[in-house]
């Protein structure tokens, strides 16, 4: 049993995929429900299981070796599950926060048509996810990575009866392929360089006394491309917004909780790389702090209450990479695991907010709710106030300690990022107050119908947002950065700016306070003071809304050409002018010459005789010669 | 000119009368009197053949072909009656339509 309680754990969801995926539809929702949610949490309790294992064994990593999967000459490739704390973290994360949501969605998707499709997929993503985040070698990863892209293709496209959603399906999944192919190219460099993809032997040849055959920044860049995509940084942030055209669940589950913190994962994974590869390590920080702010811009003008989170996201996934970038990798896992919970909660409270009103998603025809579905209402701004930053919630502690690496570490810190990056917390603070106060606290703009059939969510939903609420209030006080410390140590401080550590805090929290006043300034009366601000700043909006046009600008330089290429050169020379030119010109040779044949048929007898005579005598005059 | 010559000088005067009526007589009838000239010629040489070789392969070929013809006559008369029920003519021109 403890042999291969990992096996077991990755194998539950894959069983309730199965059983979901052949018998869902025959067997009812009761089925359908008891395996989708059962399997998980069976997995989760597993999960602690290993947990505690760990902790006894003092950290000390299990490896369980489930399958070999090729044997090529020397080289071995299993699939090998690896569970160290930082894993054991993460499969807490994915299970925990995974099991809520499967719960929560019983009661979202209850009257869904094709409900145990959706479970089906839910499930296997919880599968690819838990291969991605346990497996031991970048192999294993890699198919649990392009598998959780899979899974999260499937269901933004969920409701693929509608273009648009199946499009938004399509694009997350393009994007990501070209990710991948950064990180398909990175593990060919390391297994070229290294004859090995297990993360602890890379760690250790990068660490080890004598440097590898390989540049470890070129690695480390290529790698991150891939992680670009999965976790939705400038500039293949593009497909993540598009994907809260999926199920709300699955935008809590997978595009927010889980799968786009792969990408932090996969870099805090390879710290040991990422140490020895200060260029990479300087672009990741730059990257994730443009991207945090930049998103955070978009988010103050989105309409769409799953956009504004969406750009919160990708905000604060940039957050992480910041902290990533510096050299805190504790620090960024710690944001991964406060971020579950409370964007987890957000997303789940608007999805409990378009359940209340019937799929409306644009907070101007919101308002006034606050009263309506209460336990919405205050599990909502818990989490507003955690990603916000104000203590003593969780997101105060992980995102003030980023600031921190950001402003101190010795390892890429600087005044500058720490400023950007706080500017951006303002603006989250703002745009997530913004929301707070349009949905529920200012006059109700609904129209009567909708207002009318507003109502509190089940339990099976509001259960689980008091759970998540509840997490994230307290799931600060959980030390990850030092439970991570013997695997990734913090980065060394500036000892000169020790003394500003603690008046850096007060000002973050000033800076949190600062944007719930602001924002509640601004909308506290309704929309119109900040629809004369809108106009004042008309340009500046017009960007903003237009998401600084960064899908125009794709189109204009990758989508056009591409049409034109594929449009011109494939289609209209290759294929309309080469092989069917070619085709068609055989074939209208053919019937050219046979029409020219067939005028030999007159009709007249004897002309066909003189025909046959002359065929008679000419053939006779070649035997003449040559018999 | 002994007798053999003789007989092959005539098969091919047969054959080479039919030949010239077919190409160019533009009746039916007479288009198939024609070819019946010409069969008549060939089959004159290959009995003049057999009798000169003294075997009797020769006569057999000759009542097979005999049968042919007969059949072939057979069919082709009632083709041309039901031709000429359709067009009232035995002209073979007026009939150049059923080239396909």
């Amino acid at each position: 049993m403890t042999m291969d309680l990992l096996t077991l754990i990755v194998a539950l969801p894959l069983a309730g995929f199965v059983l979901n995926g052949l018998l869902g539809n025959r067997l009812g929702k009761g089925f359908v429900s008891v395996v989708a949610c059962g399997l998980p949490i069976l997995a989760f309790l597993a999960t602690v299981r290993g947990f505690l294992q760990l902790q006894a064994a003092d950290g000390l990593a299990l490896v369980e070796t489930a399958y070999t999967w090729a044997v090529v000459g020397d080289f071995r490739f299993e699939v090998a599950f690896y569970f160290d704390r930082l894993s054991a973290l993460m499969t807490l994360i994915v299970t925990g926060v995974g099991s809520l949501i499967h719960v929560y969605s019983t009661g979202y998707m209850k009257d869904d048509a094709s409900y145990a499709r959706y479970f089906a997929y839910l499930n296997l993503f919880l599968f690819f996810m838990l291969l991605l985040v346990l497996g031991r070698s970048l192999l294993v990863c890699f198919v649990g990575w392009e598998g959780v892209g899979l899974a999260s293709y499937l269901l933004i496209g969920f409701w693929f009866e509608d273009p648009a959603k199946a499009a938004a399906g399509k694009k997350a999944f393009i994007t990501n392929r070209v990710g991948d192919a950064g990180f398909l190219l990175g593990m060919f460099l390391l297994y070229h360089a290294l004859g090995t993809l297990d993360f602890d032997a890379v760690n250790a040849a990068f660490t080890g006394p004598v440097a590898p055959a390989v540049s470890a920044s070129l690695v480390g860049v290529l790698l991150f491309i891939g992680a670009t995509g999965k976790s939705a940084q400038i500039p293949l942030h593009v497909w993540l917004p598009d994907a809260m055209a999926g199920p709300t669940p699955v935008s809590a589950l997978i595009h927010a909780a889980t799968m786009v913190t792969a990408g932090i994962y996969l870099v805090a994974r390879l710290n040991g790389l990422y140490l020895h590869a200060p260029e990479a390590s300087q672009l990741i920080a730059v990257v994730g702090l443009a991207t945090a702010l930049f998103a955070a811009t978009i988010a103050l003008v989105q309409t769409d209450i799953k956009k504004v989170l969406a750009y919160s996201t990708v905000s604060q996934l940039g957050f992480m990479f910041l902290a990533l970038g510096v050299g805190a990798y504790g620090v960024a896992v710690f944001h991964v695991y406060t971020h579950a919970f409370f964007k987890a909660c957000l997303f789940l409270g608007a999805g409990s907010v378009i359940h209340a009103l019937s799929g409306e998603q644009d907070i101007r025809r919101m308002g006034g709710l606050a009263r309506r579905i209460p336990v919405t209402f205050v599990t909502f701004a818990v989490a507003t106030a955690a990603i916000a930053g104000l203590p003593p919630l969780a997101g105060f502690f992980s995102k003030d300690e980023i600031l921190w690496f950001a402003f101190a570490s010795e390892r890429g810190g600087s005044p500058v990022l720490w400023a950007v990056a706080s500017f951006t917390a303002l603006l989250t603070a703002f745009y997530m107050f913004r929301l707070l106060w349009l949905t529920f606290l200012t006059p109700s703009r609904m129209d009567e119908h909708t207002a009318h059939h507003v109502h509190e969510s089940p339990f099976s939903m509001t259960g689980v947002l008091i759970v998540l609420a509840v997490l994230s209030a307290v799931g600060g006080f959980v030390h990850v950065p030092e439970f991570l410390e013997p695997l990734m140590p913090l980065p060394a401080t500036d000892h000169a700016l020790e003394h500003l550590e603690l008046p850096l805090v007060v000002l973050a929290v000033v800076i949190g306070l600062a944007g719930l006043a602001g924002a509640a300034f601004v909308y506290r009366g309704g929309l119109a003071r900040a629809e004369r601000l809108q106009q004042r700043f008309a340009g500046a909006h017009r960007v903003l809304s237009g998401k600084y046009y960064v899908d125009e600008l794709y189109e204009a330089l990758l989508g056009r050409p591409l049409h034109w290429v594929s449009e011109r050169v494939f289609l209209g020379l290759g294929d309309r002018m080469l092989i069917d030119g070619s085709l068609h010109g055989l074939t209208g040779l053919a019937q050219r010459a046979a029409g020219r044949l067939s005028r030999v048929e007159t009709g007249n007898l004897q002309f066909y005789v003189w025909l046959a005579v002359l065929g008679v005598v000419a053939s006779l005059a070649w035997m003449w010669r040559h018999v | 000119m002994d007798r053999t010559q003789l007989l092959l000088w005539l098969s091919i005067a047969l054959f080479a009368l039919g030949l010239t009526g077919v190409m160019v007589r533009r009746n039916a009838l007479v288009m198939l009197m024609c070819m019946e000239l010409m069969l008549n010629g060939v089959i004159l040489s290959v009995v003049t053949f057999a009798e000169r070789t003294a075997t009797t392969s020769g006569a057999v070929l000759v009542f097979l072909v005999f049968v042919v013809a007969a059949a072939e006559i057979a069919i082709a008369i009632p083709i041309v009656l039901l031709l000429a029920r359709q067009r009232r003519t035995l002209d073979v021109g007026a009939y150049s339509g059923l080239k396909g």
